[in-house]
């Protein structure tokens, strides 16, 4: 069906006169513009239906679409709600209706700002400032902790996980299921119980066991990595198996028969295939360690305090729309991370023949 | 490998004289050679991912042994109290231990009275007897400071002078418990029971009941947000896996964008969503369909928890159901219908049951997730909104009973590794994807 | 190919670098951590105390904010790594701590007189100096209304705060047992100097709970003392309990139009404490020295409403720091505000609080 029929079907000037009337009756730009969004999308997607289609039939799928738009819209609408919000020049949580009237002085940087100046020593101060920033702004600091941890964590769960990955999608692995749900274990046992487990192992049961930490791992960036590296190793197991799926294993004879040796083997034939795994594996650890609250709650000192952290007892305390900020600065990056994760995906499927493109 | 060289049969030569098999290379059985390199092949696999499961049971196994074992294991009344911890053992409960052991108590008090070391001094045993015996902290503390003083006997009638509590025979029964080293009394807390004076377990008093209600709240609300994500996922992964694929990719991004989303700016988002200033209640005021004055209380509260959960684990429901629903093809609905069943028939006689390995792998999952859930609860639940591990928590981080903390985690830990073993034979932990 | 060796070399040798970071990031000195309750009454100390004492000593403090209990002072002491140097408390906290050994012992002797050269053991209140704590601050848990949303007749007495239908809206308490199991029983028609005998029966906390529950479905409950003045600035409670300070400075200090109701009152004693093993332990005990001494006690009670600890700080006590009020009627322990007052019962709390706290739990979650 054409654009130019759709408009000239039933549904359509219903849908009009709804619209219209919704608008008349608010008199809202905001409310209608939703309104058109949830009725008229599935509108659209109505598509082909066969011609001997009942009424029923249409208003049936009408009904169906109508329910998924509103279901994507739960999905996306809270995270896409914080970021207007993250604007307000005043210090709520919601919109104002100045914001609503799209009165330019109801927006205003000054949250963002505040990512800034929040625990400076002296905010207005010319000289010294960025050395201040960088050494006393609560979040910054969060910040820094937060990539700290999730770098270092990322390599050891990336580099191990990678390892037991290439093992255990051998063909003559044994125990293969045991080792596996072992090793996945760490994303299905609650994280309250492996924080508490760490604290108590942690920080009492291996004090004076590791040179230089006498006092056990707790409050240490050591401990946290430690503990992210661990919850990021189930991804890196998952993604990297899932690559290795299909890996023609008579790939690695043929390298060894051609008189390659093992390293060689390794990075000419099994690396190229794997990378992709690799990294979608490693962001997917990054992610976790950065988002990941309960081990910090538990492990680590306000020294080690990481965003999500800062976040939480700020959540905890006292709202101030500085966490929005923050929280659209996050969902930016997660938009980043997700098409990088996703592009990956697309060239190794390619890459094994699995899908079109 | 060298270990595989240390493994040849020793009786190699005699074999071989025998029967006169096919040999390799270098002499050896080929039958033989054979099992030799896949020993040698499946080692070597093995190898590969030792580090890693050395890792794991270092950094993770051990820390969560290390909960169990606290949970059975509390050595304060030993620590405390030594010599009176061996001496009241012998104490067949019955009227009031012997003036001999009440004697070594007192001199053991006044011991730990000066003590500054942690985990020996009174405060610590008076606060393990407060846990058994609540309100008898400063039993302790009191008899402790004056235990000094009383050199000589009778000590039982001492101690009588001091406080009048120490003629109840439940007090000594329950310091005769918790001088033993191990302990099941955090497990019969968190099951909501406890000690009497004879020592048999009954069942604690009903306004002091907390734990195993909450569980079984943890549990149901667990099921109900594994069923409200089911109800919600269907249709969506449906409509995704039936979509021309360019068109359901673009719509897997809104899918997987919450799912990459930090979990905290999720909450924060439901908060700025739900709060009574907030934009759904703003949108009930627009539309008149409540008054201003009238907001609706939607967070900060079990309802404010499930909303947000199920947004949360959604995506945990919506991937298995659409990797499952993608496997089949279209022409089997066709196939039904053209045969004369009805749309509903079709659907529940061939596509329903298809979908049956997404929806047990979607819905262990969720349900797996949600049961352990920690940070959401806490930050939304308000009240009615909390679930088990905000008590786990509690206790770690504020009321400081850690062994009743272990004995709630080992508690839950139990439960979830049921449906995860249950997970396990379902659906194979193999088949875990994402995106 | 190269490229991807590369990156993978780089990722591990990132990991090393870190690794070595993360060793020397775990082990460098620090300043002297001074931790309090934040807000309004951590500034009242900054200024009273931590400004004067940086100028003096030339010891920088790192000022941290807590929400009360012994949690993480216990966390660090058995862990062997104690980041805090010196804790306000409060005095069950600090008898908790104190017989557990988690906190130093300290000799009263060494505390310098008062101005007026009477020896410290004399002049501070009777009660504040404890084996291993020096009180700094009376302080009281009190309940307050906005005046611009509850006008004519208003609450006078801890009864009124729970009656809803004379004054329907939203009450906010503080999130445990403490105090809140007071103010029902108060509330209740016990004079406050039964309190404790009554809340020592099984059937005086069923009293209470009973008491709480009628106004349960109408509570916000909070717990960090920066909260209550927000609550009723924001309009999300009409009453709140709340710390006198708190409230007295979002009034002088910030204009907003509270009142305070002195009815009931729960006073209560904040200590300084030295966690076993400070790494700063001389530094702390200076500090200790300095912040108790007269001067400075008077000087906190110009920031914020709260008694000094020590007799001889009170002809002191003028006017608040940037407003013509007088303090001495805003103090606790004010006579007018003593008529129906409690003083928190440590002993009571130390004994109780576990399974009070535990009842308090299973019936807010019922």
């Amino acid at each position: 069906m054409k654009l130019s029929q759709r408009i000239q079907s039933n549904g359509f000037y219903v849908f009009a006169a709804a619209v219209v009337l919704f608008a008349l009756y608010t008199r809202s730009w905001a409310g209608t513009l939703g309104f058109a969004i949830i009725f008229g999308i599935p509108l659209f997607a109505m598509g082909e239906l066969p011609p001997y289609a009942t009424r029923a039939q249409k208003i049936g799928k009408y009904a169906y679409l109508t329910i998924c738009t509103m279901i994507f819209i739960f999905l996306v609408l809270p995270i896409l709600v914080i970021i207007p919000l993250s604007f307000n020049a005043e210090p709520y949580f919601s919109f104002t209706d100045g914001m609503l009237a799209l009165d330019s002085a109801a927006y205003s940087l000054r949250w963002y700002a505040d990512i800034f100046r929040f625990g400076m020593t002296a905010p207005d101060a010319i000289e010294g400032w960025w050395a201040d920033m960088w050494a006393n702004a609560t979040w910054i600091r969060a910040a820094r902790n937060s990539f700290f941890i999730a770098i270092v964590s990322t390599a050891l769960a990336t580099g191990f996980g990678t390892l037991a990955a290439l093992g255990l999608s051998r063909p003559e692995m044994p125990f293969r299921t045991a080792i596996t749900s072992l090793l996945i274990s760490p994303m299905i046992v609650p994280l309250v119980i492996t924080a508490t487990g760490m604290f108590f192992f942690y920080g009492g049961t291996m004090q004076g066991i590791i040179p230089g930490y006498e006092n056990g791992l707790a409050n240490t960036y050591l401990g946290l990595v430690l503990a992210h590296a661990t919850l990021g190793v189930p991804f890196v197991i998952i993604t990297v198996t899932a690559t290795l799926t299909g890996f023609d294993q008579s790939l690695i004879r043929a390298s060894q028969g051609l008189g390659a040796n093992g390293w060689t083997t390794f990075t000419k034939v099994i690396m190229p295939l794997i990378i992709p795994g690799m990294i979608s594996g490693a962001l997917f650890a990054f992610i976790t360690s950065l988002d990941e609250v309960v081990a910090v709650i538990f492990l680590a000192d306000v020294d080690q305090r990481t965003i999500p952290r800062q976040m939480f007892s700020g959540l905890r305390e006292q709202i101030s729309p500085t966490i929005l900020a923050v929280a659209t600065i996050l969902v930016i990056m997660s938009i980043l991370l997700l098409t990088t994760v996703e592009l990956l995906r697309r060239r190794s499927e390619r890459l094994r023949g699995l899908s079109p493109g | 490998m060298s270990d595989a060289t240390l493994d040849m049969p020793v009786g190699g030569t005699a074999q071989r004289a025998g029967n006169e098999p096919l040999v390799a290379a270098d002499g050896t059985p080929l039958k033989q050679k054979l099992a030799q390199t896949t020993r040698r092949m499946k080692l070597r696999a093995l190898m590969l991912t030792m580090p890693l499961v050395l890792f794991v049971l270092i950094a993770f196994v051990a820390p969560i042994g290390d909960m169990l074992f606290r949970s059975l294991y509390n050595p304060t009344g030993s620590n405390v109290v030594p010599a009176f911890a061996e001496a009241i053992q012998q104490w067949d409960g019955q009227d009031l231990p012997s003036e001999e052991t009440v004697k070594i108590f007192v001199e053991d008090l006044a011991k730990a009275r000066r003590s500054r070391e942690i985990g020996r001094t009174v405060g610590n045993l008076a606060t393990r007897l407060n846990y058994e015996l609540p309100g008898y902290r400063s039993l302790v503390t009191k008899t402790a400071r004056r235990a000094a003083r009383i050199t000589e006997g009778p000590y039982k009638e001492a101690l009588f002078a001091i406080d009048k509590r120490w003629e109840e025979r439940i007090v000594w029964t329950t310091l005769q418990r918790i001088t033993k080293d191990y302990t099941l009394a955090f497990y019969l807390a968190a099951t909501d029971r406890k000690y009497d004076a004879d020592g048999s377990i009954v069942q604690a008093d009903e306004l002091y009941r907390i734990y195993v209600p909450i569980l079984w709240k943890t549990i149901w609300v667990s099921a109900l947000i594994t069923a409200l994500c089911f109800i919600i996922a269907y249709p969506v992964s449906y409509l995704l896996s039936t979509l021309p694929l360019r068109i359901s990719n673009l719509l897997m991004i809104l899918v997987l964008l919450p799912f990459w989303t930090s979990l905290l700016v999720r909450t924060s988002a439901w908060i700025a969503m739900l709060q009574t200033e907030g934009v759904v209640n703003n949108i009930f005021v627009y539309l008149g369909i409540i008054t201003d004055e009238s907001r609706i209380q939607m967070i900060y509260n079990l309802q404010g928890t499930i909303i947000a959960m199920v947004h949360i684990l959604l995506p945990f429901m919506i991937l298995p159901l659409y990797s499952v629903m993608k496997t089949i093809p279209p022409s089997y609905m066709r196939a039904a219908r053209s045969m004369g069943a009805s749309g509903t028939y079709a659907f529940m006689r061939v596509y329903f049951p298809q979908t049956v390995p997404g929806i047990a792998a979607g819905t262990l999952l969720v349900f797996i997730l949600a049961i352990g859930y920690y940070i959401t609860p806490a930050l939304v639940g308000g009240n009615d909104g909390l679930l088990i591990s905000n008590l786990i928590a509690d206790h770690i981080k504020k009321t400081l009973n850690w062994s009743l903390g272990a004995a709630l985690g080992t508690i839950l830990l139990v439960v979830v590794l049921v449906f995860y073993w249950l997970y396990n034979k379902l659906v194979g932990v193999d088949n875990l994807k994402f995106g | 190919m190269k490229l991807k060796n590369m990156l993978l070399g780089t990722v591990f040798g990132a990991a090393v670098a870190f690794g070595a970071t993360a060793a020397m990031a775990d082990g460098h000195a620090k300043e002297l951590t001074v931790v309090s309750w934040g807000g309004a009454y951590t500034k009242s100390q900054v200024e009273a105390y931590h400004k004067p004492f940086i100028e003096e000593t030339g010891i920088q403090i790192k000022s941290e904010d807590y929400n009360g209990g012994i949690a993480e002072i216990k966390a660090q002491v058995e862990a062997g790594n104690v980041t805090w140097d010196i804790v306000d408390v409060e005095l069950s906290d600090a008898v908790r701590a104190c017989d557990e050994g988690l906190i130093e012992p300290l000799d009263p002797s060494i505390l310098p007189a008062g101005a007026d050269g009477t020896p410290a053991q004399e002049d501070f209140l009777e009660g504040t100096l404890h084996e291993c704590a020096v009180a700094n601050i009376v302080w009281s848990t009190i309940f307050s209304y906005d005046t611009t949303k509850i006008t004519g007749d208003v609450p006078t007495t801890m009864a009124d705060f729970f009656n809803t239908e004379k004054w329907p809206g939203k009450r906010g308490l503080r999130k445990g047992a403490k105090v809140n199991l007071e103010f029902a029983l108060i509330a209740d028609g016990v004079p406050a100097a039964e309190v404790y005998d009554v809340l020592a029966t099984p059937e005086g906390v069923d009293r209470a709970f009973a008491k709480l529950d009628t106004i349960k479905d109408d509570v916000v409950w909070w717990e960090a003392g920066a909260q209550p003045p927000q609550l009723l600035a924001d309009g999300e409670v009409l009453m709140t309990t709340a710390y006198n300070g708190r409230i007295f400075n979002a009034v002088a200090g910030e204009g907003k139009p509270f009142e305070i109701v002195w009815d009931g009152q729960v006073w209560d004693l904040d200590l300084w404490v030295i966690p076993k093993g400070a790494k700063n332990k001389e530094a702390a005990m200076e500090f200790l020295k300095f912040s108790t001494a007269t001067e400075q006690l008077a000087a906190q009670a110009s920031y914020i409403s709260y008694g000094p600890a020590r007799k001889s700080s009170a002809p002191l006590v003028g006017k608040f720091h940037n407003a013509d009020i007088d303090m001495g009627p805003q103090m606790p322990t004010a006579p007018e505000n003593l008529t129906n007052a409690v003083q928190n019962n440590f002993e009571f709390w130390a004994d109780n609080a576990d399974q009070l706290n535990e009842r308090f739990n299973a019936w807010l979650a019922g």
